[in-house]
């Protein structure tokens, strides 16, 4: 094996976090169901988690892996309470789809 | 073997995060996601967090999945419609979208310092972060666990039936 496939640069992880943050924001953009645009915020979280589990290994820094923990136990409490505000609002509207959520809109 | 499993990797991730938006059944979607995370541990595990792979697979693609899941079954979701969504999000949206990824990508590529990642670097012992996380951090720590009991609270008070959001005005709703 060539000595090339040993290393890879620390770039393409982050290229990989830019890509999987890009998807997750046209997801938040396309998708009309409430339940799948909350799964395309949780990608990209997950995005950012990616990058900062990078520069931790750039910078040898352990704190960059206790950041991603505790965006993971905030990201748990976003889903419990987020998916909470789903079930509370299809009691009151009988939907899931974005377009029919418009009580606010003027 | 590590630029292998890298593409590999890389390649479940990109393709799970694709498929989450062309699907039009949420639980394909979430199916979609759990391959997303699930890789994503894998590639922690590449950048030497063993911590963090362990606790990706236990609380993104176990707990929070599961989550989703349930309420996407509670809820009977069935398939999404297509509209166009509003000109905005067509007009300005993808435009940025596609910006920030140029933005992004370049200054990334660009970026001068950046090592490299290897089979044969160091993992990071848990013991080494946990030795962080219970001296420096404890108060942090500790504030999150209040975080969550609040965020326990305030999903039962809000899925919990005839409190919070519904009551007179989701009859009012389904009266009209």
């Amino acid at each position: 094996m060539s000595s090339f496939a040993q290393e890879i640069p620390l770039s393409w992880y982050l290229l990989l976090s830019a890509v999987l943050f890009s998807l997750g924001v046209v997801g938040f953009l396309v998708k009309r169901n409430v339940i799948t645009v909350f799964m395309s915020i949780e990608l990209m979280l997950n995005a950012v988690n990616l990058s900062f589990v990078t520069f931790a290994h750039q910078w040898h820094a352990v704190k960059g892996q206790i950041f991603v923990f505790f965006v993971m136990m905030v990201a748990a409490a976003e889903a419990a309470v987020g998916l909470a505000i789903i079930i509370a609002v299809f009691r009151a509207r009988a939907t899931l789809a974005v377009d029919r959520i418009d009580l606010m809109k003027l | 073997m590590h630029l292998i499993l890298f593409i590999l990797f890389a390649g479940f991730c990109v393709a799970g995060a694709i498929n989450l938006l062309l699907q039009s059944h949420p639980i394909n979607s979430a199916l979609s996601l759990i391959v997303v995370m699930t890789s994503l541990a894998v590639l922690y595990l590449l950048l030497g967090a063993e911590f963090l792979a362990a606790a990706q697979i236990i609380v993104y693609s176990g707990a929070i999945m599961v989550l989703f899941i349930f309420v996407v079954m509670l809820l009977n979701a069935g398939r999404e419609e297509r509209t166009l969504g509003s000109r905005a999000a067509i007009v300005i949206g993808f435009p940025s979208v596609v910006a920030i990824l140029g933005v992004l990508a370049t200054v990334m590529l660009r970026a001068q310092g950046l090592g490299v990642a290897g089979l044969a670097d160091a993992i990071t012992p848990t013991e080494e972060l946990s030795r962080v996380l219970f001296h420096e951090l404890l108060l942090p720590f500790e504030v999150t666990s209040i975080l969550i009991l609040i965020a326990i609270l305030g999903a039962v008070a809000l899925a919990s039936p005839g409190h919070g959001y519904t009551g007179d005005d989701g009859e009012r709703i389904s009266g009209k």
